[in-house]
């Protein structure tokens, strides 16, 4: 069982040593990473799921539980406590999402046959158009495919730690997403441009130019901002939900005064 | 002199894997380089730039690369050792599929991109099956759960091969691979062995004649519909 992880530092694009001596995340937290394109984000989320010792371009290295983790928990997908949700909106094999999960499922040595229909059925929830279990993985949108590999991971990757990579560039039902993770008591790692995302999660890791610039705790102002800004994005969500459905708005909007 | 040979299919990232492990040892390990193939290749002189390493390269012409590699590997291995490297890195043209280039001694590398399809693996037959290792590149193009489903399609088809993922550009997740280079073997030149079996023979089709028609060829060649036990086949 996972209880934290530890990151160890690396080097930034200049081959300089990054600025800290360790970074521990725990079962349980909820932590965001920001900074502008290009700063570093993915490649600090993929160094922790490849539990990077040394050998990616960052040389950082990731301890789980305190320890360098063995190789069959690096390798071997059925022992890899990790799941990531890559940028990726596309599948390239040629399957259907029922065979697709089925071999997922056997990676990961989950034997239970209904899981297949309970993640489709989840996808589900998170996209407008109806995923079917016929429907072959390569022919689904980008939304459509990030909402099947959102549900794939909670449900057949069942794992302690999930990694989301800009979750918001989906399309998808990005609260439904938010609540269920938040509710599973997973350690959640979001790399995000959304201000809503960013001020939710506990941990902030700012990177700048492939290093970590600084780590910052949530304050009292930010959980207050974080539900204020909850409300106005339930707000924009209900008023996409109406042009998508081919609706107009028919009464005036509150005018916004941040000043 | 320890042996690396990889194959794979064309913008696999075979050349890319070469790199990372020369970039790796070139400071432990005086190290020899051979691209095998057809027409045209850049790799060896590529190499020779960026590293400074003693590169050959080898063109089949009109013979099947894979055919030429099994007739030349022997003079490579001389060549490598009359000029005392201790790694000879050989990278086949990977085309037909029907063969595989590894052999009894060294390290067979098949190299495989993770968009190159989930029945790949199991299409690209000897190549595949007679590897020791698989390395699996381009990871960071497709999502996680895809790529556990490729290695698990790999897994349930060639059940001992090593499984390793990597982003060959950056080099990502290879010190399993350099673990398993620095305690290979070192080759004995007169035990080199094709571990796979090569095609049946070949034939005039298989040695350039362009000629259309049964009439121009001879050697083991098959009819469309003829029966399989006759397909020696004499010429007319």
């Amino acid at each position: 069982m996972i209880f934290d992880i530890t990151i160890l530092p690396g080097f930034d694009k200049n081959g300089c040593k990054e600025q800290y001596t360790y970074i521990k995340l725990k079962a349980g937290d909820t932590v965001s990473i920001v900074g502008p394109t290009g700063s570093g984000k993915t490649a600090l989320i993929s160094d922790i799921e490849l539990l990077a010792q040394g050998d990616t371009s960052t040389k950082r290295r990731i301890f789980v539980n305190g320890e360098v983790p063995s190789d069959e928990i690096r390798f071997n997908p059925a022992m890899k406590p990790i799941v990531m949700i890559t940028q990726n909106t596309k599948c390239f094999a040629d399957l259907t999402t029922e065979e697709f999960l089925q071999i997922h499922a056997r990676a990961r040595k989950i034997y239970d046959k209904q899981v297949i229909q309970k993640t489709i059925d989840l996808a589900n929830n998170f996209t407008g158009e109806k995923i079917k279990k016929d429907t072959r993985v390569t022919v689904l949108s980008g939304g459509q495919t990030r909402s099947l590999l959102i549900a794939d991971a909670i449900m057949v990757g069942a794992s302690p730690i999930i990694l989301l990579d800009e979750i918001e560039n989906a399309g998808i039902f990005k609260q439904e997403v938010v609540n269920l993770i938040h509710k599973a008591g997973k350690m959640v790692v979001f790399v995000t441009h959304d201000p809503v995302i960013a001020l939710l999660t506990k941990t902030r890791i700012i990177m700048e130019n492939g290093a970590v610039k600084k780590v910052l705790y949530q304050n009292e102002p930010e959980i207050r901002a974080a539900q204020s800004l909850l409300e106005l994005d339930k707000k924009i969500g209900t008023i996409r939900e109406e042009l998508r459905a081919g609706k107009s708005i028919t009464f005036d909007l509150p005018a916004v005064n941040y000043a | 002199m320890k042996l690396v040979i990889i194959a794979g299919p064309p913008s696999a990232g075979k050349t890319s894997l070469a790199k990372q492990i020369v970039k790796r040892f070139k400071d432990e390990l005086t190290i020899a380089f051979l691209k095998i193939d057809v027409v045209k290749a850049f790799e060896d002189l590529e190499l020779k730039k960026e590293f400074g390493i003693l590169t050959k390269k080898f063109y089949s012409g009109d013979l099947c690369p894979d055919h030429a590699g099994v007739m030349v590997l022997g003079d490579a291995v001389e060549w490598g050792q009359k000029n005392a490297a201790e790694l000879l890195i050989v990278e086949s043209a990977g085309l037909c599929l029907r063969c595989s280039p590894y052999l009894n001694q060294g390290l067979g590398i098949i190299v495989l991109s993770s968009i190159s399809g989930i029945h790949a693996p199991e299409k690209m037959g000897a190549m595949v099956s007679l590897a020791d290792i698989a390395v699996i590149t381009k990871i960071d193009l497709v999502s996680q759960a895809e790529r556990e489903v490729l290695i698990q399609k790999i897994k349930e088809v060639h059940t001992r091969i090593i499984l390793m993922e990597t982003n060959a550009l950056q080099g990502n997740s290879l010190n399993r691979l350099y673990d398993l280079i620095i305690k290979s073997r070192d080759i004995d030149r007169d035990k080199l062995m094709l571990k796979g079996n090569p095609p049946l023979g070949t034939c005039t089709i298989c040695v350039g004649k362009k000629e259309v028609g049964w009439k121009h060829h001879f050697g083991v060649v098959q009819k469309l519909d003829g029966q399989i036990a006759e397909y020696l086949y004499r010429g007319e």
